[in-house]
């Protein structure tokens, strides 16, 4: 499915030397599915620190894309930006996000019906503290779905997320009663709810032990065969696990995060091309 | 006996000893500071109620001031505060509550807001007297209001509403930001997230700071004279535009007065007082209790 890596480093070459129109490059990718998202010349400030500078980045349709890099290069910061999560926090974008072909920081883009496309889980569990079903039945309400269809969805999502089985007889029990790792496959599951086409994961399992993360991890394995995911992880052994396509970032001299390398996950862990990726990779750094 | 590893951090015995004492007088002296507390009260409350329990009866609650000590009562003090406590809080929840909303989930932080919240916490502490002077200038003569149940209610709404803003962007802000970032990345705009996250899990936080709030307001004097409360009722307000007196504005009266009896209906007057405060703060206690169950924080 994904041979171009070729192409990919030609486009990263280009996109990594400053002021270069990285616009061009992605859209010269062809590729036979298309891309997801397309992320172009994109820096993310926090007031002035540059935190992210210059990321050109395709992400293919289906799959799993891992981030990779040594905590504050900015990853999370990457992932913020593409449901527009970043100006939340006072953060600001320059550049382009083409979510499905459209620039989702184009003036009169709706940032509150963009996220209700493009699914977020977290480094913590962050259910609701309310009851299980209310955790899902929430996105669905404000999102317009009609009530006699919340109980199926409900139902569908705690399936497709593998936590039907353990929760089925309790959907009206406090989900803060649940183990974290199945409050955290019930924020997967309430992401799925409300029919996402992409799913942000900023370090879905770094707060989960070794047994729930596998739980995790086999979930978004199964997830991948429908869905776009971007996730982010500090845990190589994790990127190389569940993810078809790596970047990894770095940061540089002013602390700003830059990508170095991006490709086939395989390719990245065997035979990364920069020096830097393969000392990261190593355990040399980071 | 400890043997093997050297201890080199072992206190001289008298070193020791000083470290115990220390450790031992400040639990005393803040055992003395509670006892002090709890002492002060249980004879406040014993002394008001040797006093006033004799007097106490239906008749009491059922009759108007009079000049003799036996047949004065205070139905016309305690409709008034019951009337005067309702839109107090009518006005200064919602009012206390939406600001705390929009100071802490809505407006950026930047000099314009930082000198409001500093406004409102000096506000908190400004006497009530003051508070009393503006109520008199603003709903008294500027709306026109005159010495009527709303213009005492909106001064004391207005005394209380830095108590309220405050307890409630505490609440707020007690509520984890991963709340909110759940809620606005499954595509709800912030209103909805404030409304049907945030909101639920700090009303018990929020509950009772109006509950203190409300409590601070009940035994207010000052302002409601300034604005014109009458000390002798001898009807019973029937509608917000009406004159009025409250409790502690009747038990101020009868206190004053030197003839023997009024000192008696003015410590009955003070269990009413204790009664309906305890009883608003019973309601808050039992609706935070269900919130807090049905919400399950």
């Amino acid at each position: 499915m994904i041979n171009q890596i070729g192409n990919f480093r030609d486009a990263l070459k280009l996109s990594n030397t400053r002021g270069g129109d990285s616009n061009h490059v992605a859209s010269t990718l062809d590729r036979p599915d298309g891309y997801a998202l397309e992320i172009q010349a994109l820096n993310a400030f926090y007031g002035d620190f540059l935190a992210v500078r210059d990321i050109t980045l395709p992400v293919s349709r289906k799959g799993v894309t891992a981030v990779i890099g040594p905590s504050g290069c900015g990853k999370s910061t990457l992932v913020r930006c593409l449901n527009r999560m970043h100006e939340l926090a006072g953060g600001r974008v320059e550049g382009h996000v083409l979510f499905e072909g459209q620039d989702i920081y184009a003036r009169g883009v709706d940032a509150v019906e963009l996220r209700s496309r493009i699914g977020m889980v977290f480094q913590k569990p962050n259910p609701f503290p309310k009851s299980i079903f209310e955790n899902l039945a929430f996105g669905l309400r404000i999102n317009g779905y009609p009530r006699r269809e919340l109980a199926d969805i409900v139902e569908r999502s705690l399936r497709r997320a593998a936590l039907w089985d353990e929760v089925k007889d309790r959907l009206n029990k406090n989900a803060l009663a649940l183990s974290g790792g199945q409050q955290q496959r019930l924020c997967i599951a309430r992401a799925l709810a409300v029919e996402p086409e992409l799913i942000l994961m900023d370090e879905p399992c770094s707060a989960l032990d070794p047994m729930a993360t596998l739980a995790i991890e086999d979930l978004i394995r199964s997830l991948a065969e429908e869905y776009t995911i971007v996730i982010v992880t500090h845990n190589m052994q994790q990127a190389a696990r569940v993810s078809d396509e790596t970047v990894f970032l770095t940061m540089g001299e002013d602390r700003a995060g830059f990508m170095v390398e991006h490709g086939q996950t395989q390719q990245i862990f065997t035979n990364p091309a920069d020096k830097r990726t393969e000392d990261y990779i190593t355990g040399r750094f980071g | 006996m400890i043997v093997g590893v050297p201890f080199r951090g072992l206190p001289t015995p008298q070193k020791k000893q000083i470290r115990k004492a220390t450790d031992h007088g400040f639990v005393g002296l803040g055992m003395l500071a509670t006892a002090f507390g709890v002492f002060a009260v249980g004879v406040l409350l014993f002394d008001v109620a040797t006093d006033g329990v004799g007097v106490l009866n239906w008749d009491f609650l059922n009759s108007f001031p009079s000049r003799t000590a036996e047949e004065a009562g205070v139905k016309p003090a305690l409709l008034g505060t019951l009337w005067v406590m309702a839109f107090t809080a009518l006005f200064a929840v919602p009012v206390g509550i939406g600001a705390a909303i929009y100071l802490e989930e809505f407006a950026g932080k930047n000099l314009f807001t930082k000198i409001i919240e500093i406004n409102i916490n000096n506000l908190a502490g400004v006497p009530s007297v003051v508070y009393g002077l503006l109520g008199l200038a603003l709903f008294y003569y500027w709306f026109n209001l005159g010495p009527s149940i709303v213009t005492g209610a909106l001064t004391l709404g207005l005394l209380i509403l830095p108590i309220i803003i405050v307890a409630a962007r505490e609440g707020l802000r007690s509520v984890p930001p991963s709340i909110r970032e759940a809620a606005i990345a499954l595509g709800s705009t912030k209103w909805q997230a404030v409304r049907f996250q945030v909101l639920p899990v700090a009303m018990p936080t929020v509950l009772t700071g109006v509950i203190l709030a409300l409590a601070r307001a009940i035994g207010e004097t000052a302002p409601l004279i300034v604005i014109g409360a009458f000390t002798s009722v001898f009807f019973v307000p029937t509608s917000p535009t009406d004159a009025f007196t409250v409790l502690p504005i009747q038990i101020y009266s009868w206190i004053s007065r030197p003839l023997a009896g009024f000192q008696e209906n003015a410590a009955a007057g003070m269990i009413v007082l204790l009664v309906v405060l305890l009883s608003m703060s019973s309601v808050a206690v039992a609706l935070r209790h269900m919130l807090a169950k049905r919400r399950m924080w």
